[in-house]
């Protein structure tokens, strides 16, 4: 069985993002990357159903920049088997990601039965690569999943949708899955397993290597700026009990004579 | 003038508030709507207060119930059978699964997340959040049409007074082609409330909690203002509330008219996700927590003290 892992690397949840001088993109000199939180799920996920089928092959592939492998170094140390790294620019749009995630899945010349990755990267927060990826193969997909069972070739699913309820989907394989929060909890790599993964194979490839040009943009970002700030708002201090009654009493009043939202 | 599809999804038989959202901000385009399955005339006459021109009704087997292969493929051949330029749909849970789908059918580009759109010399010119909200950028397509977009309920809001369009219902027989991924059940969540992301009112709670049990003073206040209930990641990751209510970068981001933060410190990645918030009140102990940068209204005190009194103040003022 091949497995799948598509991870992205992306800007750790607590840096603070600065746009370039001329609005291209945003500064990435000093930005420390993580492996797409969303995304440990799918290699987590991918992980047990290994453990399951020892004979199973994981394989972890990204698109973006070379200069740092975090994401990929990371998914072979909590166990993955081989990785697959496309060089490309960290702001390309999902069709593009899309399209050299396929090329590249080709190119390793396995035939996938599963395709896992994370419901959305926390950069461009698109939510579309894995169904577009499904798309693109042809295949079947099911995307936010919290549960995930594998029963010899078909894959019974929980996708989360509003408000918490879920659609539970059964569907054979090959098939692609966008992971969610909930569906399992991500193993640390352990030292040996950091070690082991250096010697594991990573095989680099270009984009022209897996079929995609300038001529696959879909989308096209310019004017990166920062959000306008509030003005400074009200503040009251409420930590004496006899006057917060008082106090909750005029934010009350306020949320209708000046903010009028209630 | 471009010629425009908007998709619905139907809610217990309404139209989602997001696509009346979309048809206001048309106003000048060619504007139809698409529908799976069958809407009341009273909701095409809603359709049509806010510039729907046509409305297609698609129908066929397999349609019933929601399936991202049976929507996208009956979609893409009544749009193929037809000239849009553009094609706009709500970023809601099916928008999200759906649309990215759709438009790969047509080897076409899809903006999501979009939170406000112009045309430029007929073009679509739009502006989304990146980085969970942390910057914004200007969004343009390129390539194969029509043209794919996914609008942020509640992020243009309700235009005040729409120019109405003909509103011209019709059915179209519509084919689901091979479904492979099929729904065999769907378990209902515990809440009937509206989703964060579509919420106009939202209370969110923080580590300062302390426990599930104690959400139900939050639930409460819910209750009485009409609002859903959220969490901040350090009340999800302590196990007080399920991911579902997660506000923030790993969670959900919002934009409600009023977002009320009780015992949420106002970590960067949950700003991030609430900061476009039209009203945002926080009650914290600690006054230099970060969230009271970004509130209208910050109330220094115990929320285990202020949100009852909150509640009892809400119900006076509501009459309830």
């Amino acid at each position: 069985m091949n497995i799948f892992v598509c991870v992205k690397q992306v800007p750790d949840t607590e840096t603070k993002i600065t746009p370039t001088s001329d609005g291209s993109f945003i500064e990435t000199a000093s930005i420390k990357w993580i492996m797409n939180p969303y995304d440990e799920f799918a290699v987590e996920q991918a992980l047990l159903i290994k453990q399951a089928n020892p004979a199973a092959n994981v394989s972890v592939v990204r698109v973006g920049s070379v200069k740092d492998t975090e994401a990929l170094r990371t998914a072979m140390a909590m166990g993955a088997d081989d990785a697959f790294l496309v060089e490309a620019a960290d702001n390309l749009d999902s069709y593009s990601i899309a399209k050299a995630l396929k090329g590249a899945i080709e190119k390793s010349g396995k035939k996938p039965d599963l395709v896992l990755a994370g419901k959305q990267a926390i950069d461009d927060d698109a939510l579309q690569v894995p169904q577009i990826l499904a798309e693109m193969m042809n295949l079947p997909s099911v995307s936010v999943i919290v549960g995930f069972e594998l029963n010899g070739t078909t894959v019974k699913a929980k996708r989360e949708v509003e408000g918490g309820a879920l659609e539970v989907y059964e569907v054979a394989t090959p098939c692609v899955f966008a992971t969610n929060k909930g569906l399992n909890t991500p193993r640390y790599a352990s030292l040996p397993g950091i070690m082991k993964a250096k010697k594991k194979p990573m095989v680099q490839l270009s984009l022209a290597d897996v079929g995609v040009s300038d001529a696959d943009r879909r989308v096209k970002y310019s004017q990166f700026r920062l959000p306008p700030e509030k003005p400074a708002g009200k503040k009251f201090d409420a930590t004496d009990a006899a006057k917060q009654k008082e106090i909750v009493a005029q934010v009350v009043g306020l949320l209708r004579t000046e903010a009028k939202i209630i | 003038m471009a010629n425009v599809l908007v998709f619905t999804e139907l809610h217990d038989g309404h139209v989602k508030p997001v696509t009346l959202e979309i048809l206001g901000k048309l106003a000048g385009q060619t504007a139809d709507v698409a529908v799976i399955g069958d809407v009341s005339a009273e909701q095409v006459a809603l359709l049509a207060k806010n510039g729907a021109q046509n409305v297609h009704k698609l129908k066929g087997a397999n349609l019933d119930k929601y399936s991202p292969e049976g929507y996208a493929n009956a979609l893409a051949e009544f749009i193929k059978s037809k000239n849009y330029d553009y094609v706009f749909g709500g970023a809601t849970s099916m928008g999200k699964d759906l649309l990215p789908r759709l438009a790969t059918k047509f080897d076409a580009g899809l903006a999501s997340d979009v939170v406000n759109f112009v045309f430029e010399g007929g073009s679509f010119a739009g502006t989304r959040p990146l980085f969970a909200g942390k910057c914004l950028a200007k969004v343009e397509l390129t390539g194969p049409k029509p043209h794919f977009i996914s609008i942020r309920p509640n992020a243009l809001g309700m235009t005040a007074n729409p120019t109405a369009g003909a509103g011209t219902a019709a059915d179209v027989n519509a084919n689901a082609g091979t479904i492979r991924a099929t729904i065999k059940e769907i378990i209902k969540a515990a809440s009937t409330k509206v989703d964060l992301t579509e919420a106009n009112i939202i209370v969110t709670g923080g580590r300062a909690m302390k426990n599930a049990e104690n959400f139900k003073i939050l639930n409460d206040m819910a209750d009485v203002i009409g609002a859903t209930v959220g969490a901040s990641r350090a009340a999800v990751d302590s196990g007080f509330a399920p991911h579902a209510m997660q506000v923030g970068q790993t969670g959900k981001t919002v934009a409600p008219s009023l977002y009320i933060a009780c015992g949420v410190s106002g970590a960067i990645q949950h700003l991030a996700g609430m900061r476009t918030s039209k009203v945002i009140v926080a009650i914290n102990t600690d006054p230099d927590a970060p969230i009271f940068t970004k509130a209208d209204y910050g109330i220094v005190g115990d929320l285990f003290t202020i949100v009852p009194i909150m509640t009892e103040e809400f119900k006076k003022l509501l009459g309830r």
